[in-house]
Formats: C-alpha cells, sequence, structure tokens
C-alpha cells in the first residue's frame, strides 16, 4: 500500500525530459569533429604542453594531502604516541594494531612518560587515506604526509610497523611538506608539561581560559 | 515508605534510602564520588549538593535556604529535592572545577578512561575550561601501594573510599591519607603494602583512574571490552562477576553487584584466578588413545592429538574401536568420532551389569552437566557407579572485616566470605548425584575400589583450575591404570595424559549452565568467550554425548530437571535471573 503511494508521489514530483530531436546536420558529426579538431591545433600551436611529465616531474602537493602515515617524536627523539588507542578506535577500516607497554621508572629515558607503543602497526593497503587516526590524536603523533606514490612488492611490505613509520617521520620532517598540522605547534597536556611558572605563555592556539 | 519528590516527580522510597538512592528510583542521577552503598558516609567530596526541602501536609512547600548532601541525608516523606535549579548545577560545576584543578587531564593514557567518573560528570555536569593560570601539582605515582595495585597520585579526587574499604570491609587498614590540603594524598605505611586478599576492590572502588590494575595496566582500552555476566568459579561463596573479553581473549573480572551471593566485592584469587584459561596447559582438542610417555611441552597437545609421535598403546578400547576409526582427529571436526568412540567404550566397559564402571563428577560442573551426564548414563538397564570427584578444601572460611590483630569477625559481622571449599557447586551437583542413585558415593570409596581392583572403567570429569585441588597424586596412579578411562578435563595433567579417550572441555568463562553456591542460590554462568581451540562447551560436549536433539540450551535442561528432581523444582520456570535464585524458600545467611 504505502508502495503505490511512494510510486504516485514520486511521479508527481518527477519532470520527464525528452532528448532533443537531432537535426540533419548533428547527424553528419562533422562540425563536431571540425570543432574538436580546431580545438586540439589550438593547443598544438599555443606551444605550452598540457600533458604532466609525472614520473619526471612530480606534481605539488599541497601541504593538507593525506598520504602515507608518519609517527612523529618527542623532543627527545623518542616516539611521540603515547599509545591512547584513539586512532585505532577512530580508524574506519580498521588498520591499525597497537600494543601498549608501561614504560619503567628506572629508565631515565623513559621515566618522565607512563605508556608508549610497544608496537604501532598500520597496514597501508587497508588504510583508506581518511585523516581520522590524525584527528583523533590528542598529542599530534600520528599524521599523515604528502607522500602520495607508495608502492611495495608484497602486501607484507605495505604493513608499516613503529620503526618504518618513523623512519618516514625522519624523512619528511623539515622538509619543507610537512603536514599542516605540524605547524600548528600545540600539544595536549599528555605530551606536554604542564608550564612552569604563572608568567609562562599560553601555548599558542589555546583559548585564554587554556584548556 | 514515604513519598518524595524528585524534581517534582513523586516517587515512593524505602526507609533507609539517602537522596541519591531515592533520586536513583526516579530516574534522576545525582552525582556522587565518595558515598558507596557499602562504606560509610563521609560526606567529603560535595558532588552530591542538592537541593532540599519539605513538602507540608498543607501543601506548600518550604526549601532550605543552603545545598544539602545528598548521600547524607535520608529521604523521608514529603521531602523534595531538586537537583536542576542554577543553584545545584553551579554547585555541581564548580565542584567539579576544583576536582580537577591539579588534575594532569592525562585522560590518553589514563586506563580508566571510558568508564571514569570525572569525565562523565565532567562532561554533564561540569564546564569544559579550566581557568587555572597557576602551575598543577605534579606528583609521583606510587607503584608500592600494593602487588597489583599502583596508585596515579595526581588523579586522585581524595574521595577516600579505597580507604575506608580497607578499615571497614577488608578490616586490614592498609591505606590512609597524609597531608592535608591539596597535597593530600593516599599512602600505605612503609612497607606494609595494600596486599590483602580483597586488595583488588579499592581498583573498583576508585572512581577515578588513581588506583589501578597492574595486571590490567595497559593491556586494554576498556572501550574495546564487552562483558558478560557470570559467576566466579573458585570458591563456594560464586561471586557475581563481569566476565570481560575482546577478540575471545579474557582481560579482566570485575564483581557484579548482588547482595544475595556476596554484596559488591571479590576476591583477588577470583580476580586473578582466571588465568589458566589462556593457559599453555590448556587441552585443545579431544584425543583418543591413551598417550605412551608425557609430552615434552605443553603445545605438543594438538599434535599428540593429531597421532604423530606419541603412538596410541594397545588398550582395551582402541583394541575394541572399528578400524577406520579416523585418528587424524585435528583435520576434521574431530567431535563426532571421538563421541561415537566414547559411547562404544561405556557401552563396552559397563558390560552387563554396570557394576564395575564408574563416573566421577566433579563439583566444578555445572548442575545441567551433572544432570545430562547422569542421566544418559542411567538411562539404560545397566545401572554404573555415580560418584563425586574429590572436593577441593583448603584451610577454613576467610570472614572479613578483620581486627586489627588479623583475627576475623563474628559470624553476624562477616561482611564477605572466601569459602573454604574451593569450588563452585558441590551443592548442585550432590543434589543432581543423590536424585539419581539415591545416596552420595563419596570419591574415598570409589578411589578404594578402584584400588581393589574391583572397577575396569570410568568417567572421569575434572575442571578443577586450581592446581593444588582435584585428583591428586594417588587417585591418579590408580585411575590411570583402568583399562577404559574417559577423562573430560581442560588442563594437561598425568590423568589426561592416561586417558584412553580424552574429552577437551571448557573453562567456566567458555560454558552455560547453573552454579548452587553453598547458601542454595542458584545463578547462571554464561559464555564470555568461544572455546578455544577445538575444545568444546562442557554442556554441549555432553547433549552431544547424550544423543540428545536439538543444542544445548540450559534453561530447557533446568525446566527438565526440575520437573524431575524435587529439590530444584524452584528452577521450574528455567529463568534464574541476574541475581539468581535460591533453591530453597528461606534463603540461608550468605556465609556458613
Ligand atoms: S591517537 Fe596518537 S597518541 Fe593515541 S595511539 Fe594514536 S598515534 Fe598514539
Ligand atoms: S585513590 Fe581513588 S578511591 Fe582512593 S581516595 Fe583517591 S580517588 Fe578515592
Ligand atoms: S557523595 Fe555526598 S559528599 Fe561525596
Amino acid at each position: 500500500m504505502s508502495e503505490t503511494t511512494e510510486t504516485t508521489k514520486r511521479t508527481k514530483n518527477v519532470r520527464w525530459v525528452e532528448p532533443p530531436k537531432i537535426g540533419f546536420m548533428e547527424a553528419l558529426y562533422l562540425p563536431a569533429i571540425a570543432q574538436g579538431i580546431s580545438t586540439t591545433v589550438k593547443h598544438l600551436l599555443a606551444g605550452k604542453s598540457m600533458t604532466r611529465q609525472y614520473p619526471e616531474v612530480e606534481p605539488e602537493i599541497p601541504p593538507n594531502y593525506r598520504g602515507v602515515h608518519r609517527l612523529n617524536r618527542d623532543e627527545k627523539g623518542r616516539v611521540k604516541c603515547v599509545a591512547c588507542f584513539l586512532c585505532q578506535t577512530a580508524c574506519p577500516a580498521n588498520c591499525i594494531t597497537i600494543e601498549a607497554t608501561g614504560t619503567s621508572k628506572d629508565d631515565p629515558n623513559w621515566n618522565d612518560r607512563d605508556k608508549y607503543p610497544a608496537s604501532f602497526v598500520i597496514d597501508e593497503l587497508r588504510c583508506i587515506y581518511c585523516g581520522m587516526c590524525e584527528e583523533a590524536c590528542p598529542v599530534d603523533a600520528i599524521e599523515l604526509t604528502s607522500i602520495y606514490d607508495l608502492t611495495g612488492m608484497t602486501r607484507e611490505q605495505m604493513i608499516f610497523d613503529k620503526e618504518k613509520l618513523l623512519s618516514v617521520y625522519d624523512e619528511t620532517v623539515g622538509s619543507g611538506n610537512d603536514p599542516v598540522r605540524t605547524k600548528r605547534g600545540v600539544l595536549s597536556p599528555a605530551s606536554e608539561k604542564a608550564p612552569e611558572s604563572a608568567g609562562a605563555p599560553l601555548p599558542p592556539g589555546r583559548g585564554q581560559l587554556g584548556g | 515508605m514515604g513519598t518524595v519528590f524528585v524534581n517534582d516527580v513523586e516517587i515512593e522510597c524505602g526507609p533507609q534510602d539517602n537522596l541519591i538512592l531515592a533520586a536513583r528510583k526516579a530516574g534522576v542521577e545525582i552525582p556522587h564520588y565518595c558515598w558507596h552503598p557499602d562504606l560509610s558516609v563521609v560526606a567529603s567530596c560535595r558532588m552530591c549538593l542538592v537541593e532540599v526541602g519539605e513538602k507540608k501536609p498543607d501543601g506548600t512547600v518550604v526549601m532550605q535556604p543552603r545545598l544539602i548532601p545528598g548521600c547524607q541525608t535520608l529521604a523521608k516523606p514529603g521531602t523534595v529535592i531538586r537537583t536542576d535549579s542554577d543553584k545545584v548545577k553551579a554547585s555541581q560545576a564548580q565542584t567539579l572545577e576544583y576536582l580537577l584543578l591539579n588534575h594532569p587531564l592525562d585522560c590518553s593514557i589514563c586506563d580508566q578512561a571510558g568508564e571514569c567518573y570525572l569525565q562523565d560528570y565532567t562532561f554533564k555536569f561540569g564546564n569544559a575550561h579550566s581557568r587555572l593560570q597557576e602551575p598543577k601539582v605534579q606528583r609521583e605515582d606510587k607503584y608500592h601501594i600494593g602487588e597489583q595495585i599502583a596508585l596515579f597520585t595526581d588523579r586522585c579526587v581524595m574521595c577516600t573510599r579505597c580507604v575506608r574499604f580497607t578499615r571497614e570491609i577488608s578490616g586490614t587498614s592498609e591505606l590512609h591519607v597524609i597531608s592535608r590540603g591539596s597535597v593530600e594524598e593516599i599512602e600505605v605505611f612503609p612497607d606494609q603494602p595494600c596486599n590483602n586478599k580483597l586488595a583488588g576492590n579499592v581498583v573498583d572502588l576508585c572512581p577515578v583512574g588513581a588506583l589501578c590494575s597492574k595486571d590490567f595496566l595497559y593491556k586494554k582500552r576498556v572501550w574495546w571490552l564487552k562483558s558478560q555476566d557470570s559467576v566466579c568459579n573458585l570458591c563456594s561463596t560464586g561471586c557475581s562477576v563481569h566476565v570481560d573479553q575482546n577478540e575471545n581473549k579474557l582481560y579482566r573480572l570485575r564483581p557484579r553487584e548482588n547482595d544475595q551471593a556476596q554484596g559488591s566485592f571479590m576476591c583477588d584469587e577470583g580476580r586473578f584466578g582466571w588465568k589458566y584459561i589462556h593457559r599453555d596447559a590448556r587441552l585443545l582438542a579431544p584425543r583418543l588413545g591413551r598417550l605412551s610417555h608425557a609430552p615434552a611441552s605443553a603445545n605438543e597437545h594438538a599434535h599428540a592429538a593429531n597421532g604423530n609421535g606419541n603412538g596410541h598403546a594397545p588398550t582395551a578400547l582402541s583394541a575394541a574401536l572399528p578400524v577406520d576409526m579416523p585418528t587424524d582427529l585435528a583435520t576434521l571436526d574431530p567431535w563426532p568420532a571421538a563421541l561415537e568412540a566414547t559411547r562404544t567404550a561405556i557401552v563396552q566397559a559397563m558390560g552387563k551389569d554396570g557394576h564395575k564402571f564408574v563416573a566421577i563428577f566433579s563439583p566444578m560442573m555445572t548442575i545441567e552437566e551433572a544432570y545430562m551426564l547422569a542421566k544418559f548414563l542411567r538411562s539404560g538397564s545397566v545401572k554404573p557407579t555415580l560418584a563425586l570427584g574429590p572436593v577441593p578444601v583448603i584451610g577454613e572460611d576467610d570472614r572479613y572485616p578483620k581486627n586489627h590483630r588479623g583475627e576475623a569477625p563474628a559470624l553476624e559481622a562477616t561482611k564477605f566470605t572466601i569459602a573454604a571449599e574451593k569450588c563452585p557447586n558441590r551443592r548442585g551437583v550432590e543434589m543432581v548425584l543423590k536424585h539419581f542413585q539415591g545416596e552420595l558415593i563419596s570419591f574415598d570409596k570409589v578411589l578404594e575400589r578402584v584400588e581393589r581392583g574391583d572397577v575396569t572403567g570410568a568417567y572421569v570429569v575434572g575442571g578443577y583450575t586450581y592446581p593444588e585441588t582435584g585428583y591428586d597424586q594417588q587417585a591418579m596412579t590408580a585411575l590411570s591404570k583402568l583399562p577404559t578411562l574417559i577423562v573430560q578435563d581442560l588442563l594437561r595433567s598425568p590423568l589426561t595424559e592416561a586417558a584412553t579417550i580424552l574429552l577437551a572441555s571448557s573453562s567456566f568463562a567458555e560454558r552455560e549452565g547453573t552454579f548452587i553456591n553453598q547458601a542454595g542460590l542458584a545463578q547462571l554462568i554464561r559464555a564470555a568467550i568461544r572455546p578455544l581451540g577445538e575444545c568444546r562447551a562442557d554442556g554441549r560436549l555432553l547433549f552431544e554425548l547424550a544423543g540428545r536433539k536439538g543444542v544445548f540450551n540450559s534453561a530447557a535442561i533446568r525446566r527438565e530437571m526440575a520437573t524431575e528432581i524435587f529439590s530444584l523444582s524452584a528452577l521450574g520456570s528455567g529463568e534464574l535471573g541476574p541475581l539468581g535464585t535460591f533453591i530453597t524458600k528461606q534463603p540461608q545467611p550468605a556465609t556458613v
């Protein structure tokens, strides 16, 4: 019953358009061919090639492009990720797998942090490059770089572990094409020490009320 | 016991209800940190402040000018509670702002995130911003609080629930508050960590991420965990629990509030005692034929089932099996063949009068499993002997709160009991056995018969999970000599090695059924994870062994039992409810 009402409604709202009848000149197709050739010739004579000379000339990629991930390092060169699993939670493609571990309080290199990823694996083949992970990350540890030409000989090669992701950071950091988010320079309390004194300036980007 | 008005909603409340409970009945949440139904009231966190007044008999309402802590105030007939006025909302937001002043806001690395009352209340009642301009007080984490407990000091909201727990429930008083004001901290005395047998509860009690379980720390974010209501199987108190799992792996057990069973808490033995489920010693597949020698490692079990290496000794059973019996059980579904072999072996071993065949039931079984096995074995014209396996008892019932000398309290003052009987269902299995046999045959009697050579075959159910309980060396040696030995168990032991047929069964987290605790409370255990490997949930195993048609459903079996076994007739509806059902009308006190 609802079916019929649906149909009626649909027919009511639909405006039927007939295709225009084809005339004699159009049926010859010659004017259209001539028009096409003239366009080709125009470009030919203009002397400016429209062809992208890829891969000899690489395209310019905007810094907000979402390509291969990188795992950033903190000021001590350690992985910045705090293993909060928010990116793994946010990822709609389920391509991030993290194993967390606590730090040792006796390790001078780590005793100022509580938790970090023992293993951090992204399946770059499964990833849909939506950027949800970097948006979820509270410490800006994971970012999508502008590397777009990702290739590999096997599927295994496309599964990036922590070391590989850190090496992507090492390669891309300061290359002038850091992701836009890096330039924001704002980190959450989880990765940064609280300001030492009352006079310390607010971190940039924070509201007057802090956060 | 009287009508109270919660935000203009009229509601009946009980005589002992405080304003939090009364409001809860009206579906209104009064946020609170320090109050807990099982602990004394200190009214220190001030999160529960509400406007309170009284409705006079003539209908006029007189509100008190100040805000009143809801946890400390009993609801009386005519009490008027307002939780949604601007005054209350402002107070809640201010309280939260204070609590968060020095809080590190490290939710991203905090294990509590996702089940944290600071997060929840801030979201519902707080502000999104902090106005603090000064540096926060930063404090050291304390990993020395207890063997299982870590304190992340700067996350603490000083509700003192943990302190009151160790004073009032465990009675061991390890935790206390040092210093005052913004440098107040929870601490233990030097070299006296909080290691009592109930210590793990302070982690659940802590409303924020200050006290964390070292065992669970950083293992899993809580929002990945799926929880199943079940019952702990490590002692006959039968604590109601939540079993938290993810991707078929158990991560933790948490107590489930159930005043009919244990209250709000559970002991650490139960809390951490499930590790055997994922241990290497788990048997992962059924096996036909006795192993001639013990495999070198637990991993060899799969191979052993495969029939490579450890050959079958020519026992009476395997000699009698049809020649085309597939021994390569690991490749196909091994169960139809294993169950068929079991049935054949039982019939052969029972012979004419069944006298020489014994079935040894374990108090770790559910009543449904015991019933199905007993019914199956006693259904024919030959009647084998049914006996109860060893009932593990370790020491004496451990009752809390302890006094300052560590002595147990008087019976009436007991708030928590760790039972000495380290099995969940002796009572239930005994009832089933008594019904089928008229009398209860103890394990000692059977063992004596086995040693005399009066028995030629046995169906032995294990499932004991404490390594030191269950079948001891003497029993295993005696049973291992039997020509037919069918063992249904989940952990590798000399007994399972000697089995001529091994039926790999499951832990309580993989099964469904009913345990009856020492007070006579029948509670449902539910499968939280799928049986590991090729092992099978005992209920299904016995259902199929008995050749029943359909799919194992514990409620259907309960209904069947209730009509047959008079002492279990209280289970007639098949449903036990979330808190369980007493099998006798008069509930006995939870302690014995
Ligand atoms: S969201 Fe960021 S900090 Fe959290 S696990 Fe992912 S990369 Fe690490
Ligand atoms: S550690 Fe937890 S339970 Fe103990 S006082 Fe602090 S917040 Fe409360
Ligand atoms: S719950 Fe009432 S003051 Fe803490």
